[in-house]
């Protein structure tokens, strides 16, 4: 395949679609144009299973009539089709309300020179080199232990894209990254009676050097599934409840949905209202940083072309900052923090870069060992948060913790609480923080919470 | 009828197309496939009383797709022309070892889907802005006029217009056009500092004066602002064991998640599902008949065809307990050595195909639903779900109740908010004793997520009762 469409040709398509967008009644736009290429292969007990490989191009713009604005994107990029496009999206704003608070961010807001934060790998894999990796992974994952019977397979993706964004301020900006990913997902049987169970790990990194090796993939995925086999119900009862870094983190996906402000000023979080206000203990700190060199999270500019940086949003126990964009901040009488998302072709919403809790001084042996009787959570399962109230009612599986020891594995059971109360019950911080993708946390240790079994 | 779509509409000549399908179809290639797609999408939604959002997308684009044994290559591009084609041709010829060239791929017969499962006609989708802002208005103003506790009210409309084209190595060429629409309404109700949410919305295969039809989009807003009304006074849900009582209609989402996906022939084909040899066997009570059905008329699951070209089928999982089926794609079907039923699906030419349901209920039974409830001393009444997921593997699934109440003494009592049912999709069935003569299908709502691919699917369900099942909630009991 060729290379990449070259960055000249992006920046002067979007200076061209910016301008065709005024000569038709824009007071102001922007454009998003972006690119990429992937490679996507699954083995499966050793033999290649699926191959997928894709180049894409999409183009997004905004346009704001006065103060009426729409969004539409296109794959076609041909001039009679751009100019098409342009027509409609004016003609799409005018047919909506005012917004006195829509609009581009002021022009003298937008972000300078940006940093290079090393985004991007030239690494090339061709396509027997990712199935050779994918195969070493799954087999290191299938000689681990016999009781690992069958395989959900291996899957290396890569891929490298292109984002440019321009807007009628003049700004222009562009950049470069790549990600590789490693997967597998090994199945393991009980010799007593059969039963099946499923657990997977991977790795993910923009560089290729820094890929975990597909060995030691491997062999977590085995360690994971096996622990599972065995697993039984328990009883409903309250007790302390362990979250691992990977469901830890899940937690804090949560709250990253609770301090949009695109949920806040509708009404609909749990933590409108609560800016200034202690929302856990003081050894609570978190935050958003999306300028860490080679983040999953990382870009030098937003999705409307402001600077990204890092910003504190639980300071000691203390919520500090939400995750806004310009409106949303403009709602609620904030500036914008850098953390317009944006998909092409969608108006920009709030949402985190990198986001992670500070590490704490415990290991995930020592939380467990404070638990006489408890829950250790790896695994959560179904959609049963309700943003409005916090309320958290999820189906769970993990490890059960007796004096102070993982005793035995646990299924089909629930935990329950509510997310403003479950902030203020984290009784332990781990000291374990890895990246893993945009959203990270250490082992945490919660008072108590409902679980409900047998 | 369902209208001829020509290769015209994507600017490619059958050669081309004959070419490519030549380039991939080697000689250790047992079936190869173009998916040509062009879809519009257009959406608009209300906020805090005003219209402020209006999207339009356009996408376009070509899948190439070959396998070979277990084997699935597969490429795809947004640019059609012959050089792109071949380029994904190439691509998804990988998995095959033998060189080009040396098989000739019969002459397409162009067709057109035997029956029009949704003759609506473009301009009832692609219908003008103003026409779509003044609908969302005119909700807004219904939802509050509901209840002065009614404080926010979110509402969106989604139209899809979607041209697809199948030209298969087998020799078949064969399009449909699938328009696809969605109105959705949430209210936030709030009372001395107590917020809570509801949501009502339906669809399908229809068109825009489907949700004028007797007033229906009233209707949702006034469903959407009872329901948050009602969760105001919600207690805490109560947590184990005990019998749960289900709805019509939504609720068949337990199906889709116990035992919809465990019968999906991939998974079964590698055996990595709870359901993997239970054919033939007895995995529900008697009083268990369940189906899935992509051929009722506009209804979200539906297809003329699915998108390997197949016509769309009903096909009966679960006949009075027994296992029957399992719902499959040309591969998988292929493999297995079974009927294809028609469920090959994917989510756009991006996307690669896989066995998905269409729409999944149980078939009514003779009890009366008043009945059920009063058959419950202590349990769980659930009417509403948010969503649901299952690990098909081990077969443990959770579903989320949005609108549920207590039974007490054979009573509806007080509502409960924050319930979560979890167990085991091949014993979850066993446990149903009664079932209700009154089957309901769901609104059109639902997404079904597999593999990262979104795709529209129905449910259904009479009111059911389970005898037991675990309640997640706060409550000790």
């Amino acid at each position: 395949m060729n290379d990449i469409a070259p960055h000249q040709r992006f920046t002067d398509l979007a200076a061209d679609v910016l301008a065709k967008a005024k000569a038709s009644g824009a007071t102001e736009a922007d454009v998003v144009i972006a690119d990429g290429e992937s490679l996507s292969v699954q083995v499966r007990l050793g033999m290649v299973d699926r191959l997928s490989k894709a180049r894409e191009k999409r183009l997004g713009l905004r346009v704001f009539v006065g103060k009426q604005s729409a969004c539409t994107s296109t794959s076609d990029f041909s001039i009679d089709s751009l100019s098409q496009l342009v027509v409609q999206t004016c003609a799409l704003a005018k047919a909506v309300i005012e917004d006195p608070m829509s609009g581009l961010p002021e022009a003298a807001m937008m972000a300078g020179d940006p940093p290079d934060l090393d985004l991007f790998d030239s690494t090339k894999l061709d396509t027997d080199r990712q199935i050779e990796l994918a195969k070493r992974a799954e087999e290191a994952a299938m000689s681990a232990d016999e009781r690992i019977t069958n395989s959900e397979g291996a899957d290396f993706d890569s891929s490298a894209g292109r984002v440019v964004l321009g807007n009628s301020h003049g700004f222009i900006g562009a950049y470069r990254s790549s990600s590789y990913s490693l997967s597998v997902s090994p199945i393991a049987s009980d010799p007593a009676t059969g039963a099946m169970q499923r657990d997977a790990w991977y790795a993910v990194q923009r560089k290729f050097s820094k890929l975990d090796t597909p060995e030691s993939v491997g062999v977590e995925a085995a360690r994971r599934t096996l622990r599972r086999l065995g697993a039984r119900k328990v009883g409903t009862t309250r007790v302390p409840v362990v979250f691992d870094q990977e469901m830890a983190g899940s937690l804090l996906g949560n709250l990253c949905s609770a301090l949009s402000g695109y949920s806040l000023y509708k009404g609909a979080s749990f933590l409108s209202g609560q800016l200034g206000q202690t929302i856990a203990p003081e050894y609570v700190t978190v935050y958003d940083d999306g300028r860490m060199v080679g983040g999953l999270g990382s870009r030098p500019f937003d999705g409307e072309g402001l600077a990204t940086k890092k910003n504190t949003i639980i300071d000691r126990g203390v919520l500090k900052n939400y995750l806004l964009d310009s409106y949303s901040g403009r709602k609620l009488g904030l500036s914008s923090t850098g953390n317009a998302s944006r998909s092409v072709g969608e108006s920009p919403s709030a949402g985190p870069t990198n986001f992670y809790m500070t590490p704490g001084m415990h290991n995930a042996q020592e939380i467990i060992g404070t638990v006489k009787d408890g829950l250790y959570v790896t695994e959560l399962i179904g959609f049963g948060i309700n943003m409005v109230t916090g309320d958290y009612s999820r189906g769970a599986g993990g490890y059960w913790i007796e004096n102070g020891e993982l005793a035995y594995p646990v299924e089909e059971i629930t935990i329950a609480g509510n997310l403003k109360q479950m902030l203020r019950d984290i009784e332990l911080v781990g000291s374990d923080l890895v990246f893993r993708g945009r959203i990270a946390s250490p082992t945490l240790k919660l008072a108590e919470m409902m679980v409900a079994g047998s | 009828m369902s209208e001829l779509i020509s290769l015209d509409t994507f600017k490619v000549t059958e050669t081309e197309v004959r070419g490519a399908l030549e380039r991939v179809k080697v000689h250790d290639v047992d079936y190869a496939d173009l998916y040509f797609e062009s879809c519009i999408t257009e959406s608009v939604s209300m906020e805090e009383s005003l219209v402020k959002r209006a999207t339009r997308s356009i996408s376009q684009g070509v899948g190439v797709r070959a396998t070979a044994g277990e084997k699935t290559g597969f490429a795809y591009s947004d640019e059609l022309t012959k050089q792109d084609l071949e380029i994904a041709a190439d691509t998804a010829r990988y998995i095959a070892k033998s060189p080009a060239g040396n098989v000739t791929v019969p002459v397409p017969v162009h067709a057109k889907p035997k029956r029009d499962l949704y003759p609506v006609p473009q301009g009832q989708i692609d219908i003008s802005t103003t026409d779509r802002v003044e609908l969302l208005n005119a909700i807004d103003v219904e939802a509050r006029r509901y209840d002065r506790r009614i404080k926010n009210v979110m509402a969106s409309f989604n139209t899809e217009y979607k041209i697809v084209l199948v030209a298969t190595s087998e020799g078949t060429m064969i399009g449909d056009v699938q328009p696809l629409s969605r109105l959705q309404v949430t209210c936030i109700a709030e009372e001395n500092g107590n917020r809570q949410v509801g949501s009502f919305g339906g669809g399908g295969r229809l068109g825009f004066a489907f949700y004028r039809e007797g007033d229906r989009y009233l209707n949702y807003a006034r469903e959407a602002a009872r329901a948050a009304i009602l969760n105001l006074s919600a207690v805490e849900a109560p947590a184990g064991v005990m019998p749960v009582v289900l709805g019509g209609g939504w609720p068949g989402i337990l199906l889709h998640e116990a035992i919809g996906h465990g019968l999906e022939a991939d998974f079964n084909r590698k055996k990595t599902s709870a359901f993997s040899n239970l054919l033939g066997t007895r995995v529900a009570s008697d009083v268990c008949t369940i189906v899935d059905d992509g051929t009722l008329p506009g209804r979200r699951g539906s297809l003329n065809m699915d998108d390997e070209g197949t016509p769309t089928s009903r096909t009966v999982l679960i006949d009075k307990g027994i296992l029957r089926g399992y719902i499959t794609d040309k591969l998988n079907a292929r493999l297995m050595g079974i009927p294809v039923t028609g469920n090959g699906r994917r989510e756009s030419y991006q996307s690669i195909v896989l066995p998905r349901m269409t729409n999944t209920f149980m078939l009514a039974g003779d009890s009366n639903p008043e009945d059920i409830i009063r058959s419950v001393d202590k349990g769980l009444y659930a009417v509403s779900f948010g969503g649901g997921q299952v690990d098909i593997t081990n077969g443990k699934f959770v579903f989320s109740a949005s609108e549920a109440y207590l039974i007490e003494g054979g009573k509806i009592t007080k509502p409960v908010k924050g319930a979560t049912l979890i167990g085991s999709g091949p014993e979850i069935l066993t446990k149903v004793s009664m079932v209700g003569h009154d089957l309901k299908l769901d609104e059109g709502i639902g997404t079904c997520g597999k593999e990262g691919q979104s795709v529209p699917v129905g449910v259904g369900l009479p009111t059911i009762r389970i005898d037991e099942i675990t309640v997640g909630g706060t409550q000790q009991t």
